[in-house]
């Protein structure tokens, strides 16, 4: 709209000019709203995890839980043993659904114009929504009942084998779904030349598609391992926690969030001080893989060199 | 270096450093072989206590003790399911309980006392209270701290006019076992509206997990009042109070009031029914009415567990549990739990004798 | 960069993978994989249901009109309490992070200048994963605080004649719990929202533009009407989300299990509840929680088709006007 000095003088137009501004105005605040939980989460994890984050943040385990101003060596401790978990964790998980949610992607991308192929779509969706503590009591029911008939050793129900099965449970879905995306993305043309020198159907998929999606499939991954380290509710009842570290697939192990939920809720200040450390490092995680994955989203442009 | 390049760098370092953490953890490399692990799973009431003894016994014998506090009611179900090692627990098996886990032994490993905690900003350790008291204040029929019935106990405070902020356990707990054991007794109205027992349908309050989740609640809330095991609230010096007991004193909970609390205590034997033992409002002049034992819930014959359960794994078990309630008293004290009677000790030294694996005794 | 198999494989095996046989090999491979997770899926709802059998064969219908939850023989276990905690706090969440999540999406794609929107828009989605634990821990240490020393008081003197304000404020209660709710739910609120906005054809922007609308007017007459299925759906799908929500909850809600009208009681969700007890729960019990589980997932699943179908009638619509 074009500058009118005479436009000022006539009052329901400024009117109108002002209902603008103010929700240009509004709208900014809902940001700001929007925005301030988030700083106010980053700068109190910053407070409160800053003393524990020391040398032994990394590399030391649980401390008996004390308070500084009574006990005089009060160890601050670490949560080394989260750590490891947590990498076990999501590494074991990751192995198994990279690839399971990428080939079923592949599938209903490639393959799947038809009922098996929409049923696959509408089901992994389904899945997707399936509350992370449900998947949790499904596998803690599972393994028992296998423990119950003798297929598998009981103390099995708490272990890394099946906090990996349920991350992976979680994980399944959105790779494959953010893989058949990606997948979709890939201009026809780019698999109709392929074929039309004469590459074979699977390995136009495996050559030329996967790698124009990469940068897609990547981003799935990543979203799907961010969302597996921070999920808590599910571990609880399969993990389970261990104050040492790793100690075999078929033990107990400790994870981040856990960490982050039973000693956050205590009275202990140096167990409340890994906690909020915890808390950070978390969150700095999850933040370090948003960026890289939006990176490798904007570098779609250079990878493959397709142009749309 | 291309991207893919790059990314298969990366992928490959990051196998590689969880592998090697994996190992320098487990003992992979040339630690000799992988040690000993017992998982147990219970009740938060002792767990400062087995928290230190996990430590302190790693240190001596490099078994490694994985115990989560879960609340007893989680460590009788576990054990139930063979799904940990041994459980633990304040609150003694029911009949019922009993008859799903057959075998299963008491051995207290410890005792301790549940305080009445408050955060009252200008109010020291030892307010006097007495059960009916407590209960009404857990029924929410005293709301306000400056009640009457709390104010002629406390002549000499100066109790604030504010709303208390109830605080109990929203887990299956045997410190609230222990706490609605004391109400019932002392409370007729508590005994016939809410009971006693793990789990219970609190008239008011706020639900926290474990006693951890209790102390903490009070501790970030003024005003609040909950109950807490005594290591919990020495921890975190917060403030409890001196409960009037079946002498008629006021006794502020500690070493000597709870270890005084267990001296009459007849004990049954180990393989039998404990589903009556209560040290709740013991008679003596200096015993804290609000006291109870612990139990480790261990089977009799380990062999139930199938094949996780070895020779070796047995006797480590064992080992344990006896150094436990040997060597393991030492460090009782400063975290304010009274060492063993001597014959709880000699009980518990027989029941111990009781474990088999494949039939052979372990001690 | 390429793998050459020249090195790893014979000939004759490397003429028989690179011509026709490797294809339908792929493609059955791939079925079955895809096939594969079809058959987690009926995994996970048969285990659920042979878990939850006792339980539905021990109440039938009574567990979802029960309020009762008590395990001491003999047994009674009801839902009402954990139906209605969930529906209040999303209901919470909903009431204050749709408005919110509204006006970010016309700020990031109406109002914003080009060169904020992209930060914008990523620090919004970072709120998005942010783990649910340390939303409730930072509920436990600030927000509930906050709640109970300012926010509450000034609802209470304001509005204490409502039911819904009653009793003494504690922090950690169903408010609470929807407030963190509903900054949970923002970022998919505002992600779907701005979608649904961004697809309405600039042909209706024109023509509002042309008759002398301003921004804002444009925004409200032409666009935000068009896009009202895409946000309802959007709403819906934040609701899918809330539905689910376990740890936030369980740690600001005050864990007790009754029905009250008051925000500031305490109150229980259905997947607060399974986590608190489910470890510690005797079999018939445990069944009664896996049949509450049940409860949830169709509550979650039936949320989330509702949603789908909304969104895509948002495209759909969308492509019908050119």
């Amino acid at each position: 709209m074009t500058f009118h000095p005479m436009r000022f003088l006539i009052d329901r137009d400024a009117r109108r000019r002002l209902k603008d501004r103010l929700a240009q105005v509004a709208t900014f605040l809902c940001v700001v709203i929007a925005l301030i939980p988030l700083g106010s989460i980053l700068v109190t994890a910053v407070a409160r995890g800053a003393a524990a984050i020391g040398p032994g943040f990394f590399t030391d385990s649980l401390p008996p839980p004390c308070n500084p101003d009574v006990t005089p060596n009060c160890p601050t401790g670490g949560i080394a043993n989260a750590i490891q978990g947590t990498l076990i964790l999501v590494a074991l998980a990751a192995g198994i659904s990279l690839p399971v949610g990428v080939l079923a992607g592949v599938y209903v991308s490639e393959y799947g114009a038809n009922r098996i192929g929409r049923s696959v779509r509408f089901f992994t969706d389904v899945m997707t929504n399936i509350p992370s503590i449900v998947i949790g009591i499904f596998v803690y029911t599972l393994f028992l009942e296998l423990g119950v008939l003798g297929w598998v050793d009981r103390g099995l129900v708490f272990s890394a084998t099946t906090g990996a099965i349920a991350l992976s449970t979680i994980m399944i879905p959105i790779v494959a779904r953010t893989s058949e995306e990606a997948l979709k993305l890939v201009p026809v043309a780019v698999r109709e030349a392929a074929l039309a020198l004469g590459v074979p159907k699977y390995r136009t998929i495996l050559r030329v598609v996967l790698s124009t999606a990469r940068s897609g499939l990547v981003t799935g991954a990543l979203l799907a391992i961010a969302r597996a380290a921070g999920e808590t509710a599910p571990l609880i009842m399969t993990a389970f926690g261990n104050p040492f570290g790793f100690q075999g697939l078929d033990q107990p192990v400790e994870a981040m969030p856990r960490i982050i939920f039973v000693y956050g809720i205590t009275p202990f200040p140096n167990w409340q001080a890994l906690a909020w450390g915890a808390a950070l490092v978390l969150v700095l995680i999850s933040l370090l893989i948003s960026i890289a994955s939006r990176l490798v989203l904007r570098s779609r442009f250079s990878i493959g060199g397709v142009h749309r | 270096m291309n991207r893919r390049t790059l990314y298969i760098a990366i992928g490959a370092v990051a196998v590689v450093a969880v592998i090697i953490g994996a190992g320098a953890l487990t003992g992979w490399f040339g630690g000799g072989p992988p040690p000993i692990t017992l998982v147990g799973a219970g009740a938060t009431f002792p767990y400062p206590l087995i928290s230190k003894w996990s430590i302190e016994y790693h240190a001596r014998t490099g078994v490694q003790i994985n115990y989560q506090s879960i609340g007893s009611g989680g460590g009788i179900q576990q054990i139930t399911a063979k799904t940990v090692d041994f459980g633990a627990s304040d609150a003694p098996l029911t009949a019922t309980e009993r008859a799903a886990a057959p075998g299963l032994l008491h051995i207290p490993e410890t005792l301790g006392a549940v305080t009445f905690v408050y955060n009252l900003p200008s109010i020291a350790s030892g307010l006097n209270l007495t059960g009916s008291v407590i209960a009404d204040i857990f029924l929410c029929r005293i709301t306000r701290w400056n009640h009457a019935n709390i104010a002629t106990l406390n002549p000499s405070r100066s109790l604030p006019d504010r709303d208390i902020f109830v605080v109990h356990r929203s887990d299956g707990s045997g410190t609230t076992f222990v706490w609605t054991d004391y109400l019932s007794k002392l409370s007729p109205t508590w005994a016939s509206q809410v009971g006693k027992g793990k789990s219970v349908n609190w008239p008011c309050g706020l639900g926290a997990k474990g006693n951890e989740g209790v102390a903490g609640v009070v501790a970030g809330n003024p005003y609040a009042a909950g109950y807490v095991e005594l290591a919990y609230a020495e921890i975190q010096r917060m403030t409890y109070g001196a409960v009037k007991n079946a002498a008629g004193n006021f006794v502020l909970p500690s070493l000597n009031s709870t270890a005084a609390a267990a001296v009459a205590a007849i004990l049954p034997n180990g393989e039998d029914s404990w589903t009556n033992v209560s040290i709740v409002n013991a008679p003596g002049a200096l015993s804290y009415p609000i006291a109870s034992f612990t139990y480790l819930l261990v089977y009799r014959e380990l062999n139930v567990f199938g094949a996780s359960m070895t020779q070796v794994k047995a006797k480590a078990l064992v080992d344990f549990v006896w150094w436990v309630v040997h060597d393991g008293q030492a460090f009782s004290s400063a975290l304010l739990y009274p060492p063993l009677p001597a014959s709880v000790l000699g009980a518990d030294e027989r029941t111990i004798g009781l474990i088999t694996f494949n039939g052979q005794a372990l001690r | 960069m390429r793998l050459s198999l020249k090195g790893l494989v014979p000939a004759r095996l490397r003429r028989w993978l690179g011509g026709a046989p490797g294809d339908p090999l792929f493609h059955l491979l791939t079925e079955v994989v895809a096939l594969g997770i079809l058959a987690l899926l009926a995994a996970i709802v048969i285990v659920l249901f042979v878990g939850a059998g006792e339980a539905m064969r021990a109440f039938g219908p009574r567990f979802l009109t029960g309020s009762v939850w008590d395990p001491t023989p003999p047994e009674e276990f009801g839902a009402v309490p954990f139906v209605y905690g969930t529906l209040v706090t999303s209901a919470v969440a909903l009431l204050l992070g749709v408005p919110v999540s509204l006006g970010i999406a016309i700020f990031l794609s109406e109002q914003a200048p080009p060169w904020i929107r992209t930060p914008l828009t990523f620090l919004v989605e970072v709120l998005a994963a942010v783990p649910s634990v340390v939303y409730g821990l930072w509920g436990i240490f600030v927000l509930a605080p906050g709640m109970r020393d300012t926010v509450e008081p000034a609802l209470q003197s304001v509005f204490g004649f409502l039911p819904l304000f009653h009793g003494t404020p504690f922090g950690l209660d169903k408010l609470t719990a929807g407030v963190i709710l509903a900054i949970m739910v923002i970022p998919t609120i505002s992600a779907v929202s701005r979608e649904a906005l961004l697809a309405v054809p600039d042909s209706q922007r024109e023509a509002a533009l042309s008759l002398g609308a301003t921004r804002w007017e444009t925004t409200r007459l032409a666009v935000l009407r068009y896009a009202r299925s895409g946000i309802f759906g959007a709403t819906i799908l934040g609701l899918g989300r809330a539905v689910g929500e376990t740890m936030a909850v369980t740690m600001t809600i005050g864990n007790r299990n009754i029905v009250s009208v008051s925000l500031l009681d305490q109150g229980q969700t259905i997947a607060s509840w399974i986590a608190n007890n489910f470890t510690e729960a005797q079999p018939l019990e445990v069944s009664a929680l896996i049949e509450l589980g049940l409860v949830l997932m169709l509550l979650a699943l039936v949320i989330n088709v509702v949603a789908r179908l909304l969104v895509l009638r948002m495209f759909r619509v969308a492509e019908g006007v050119r």
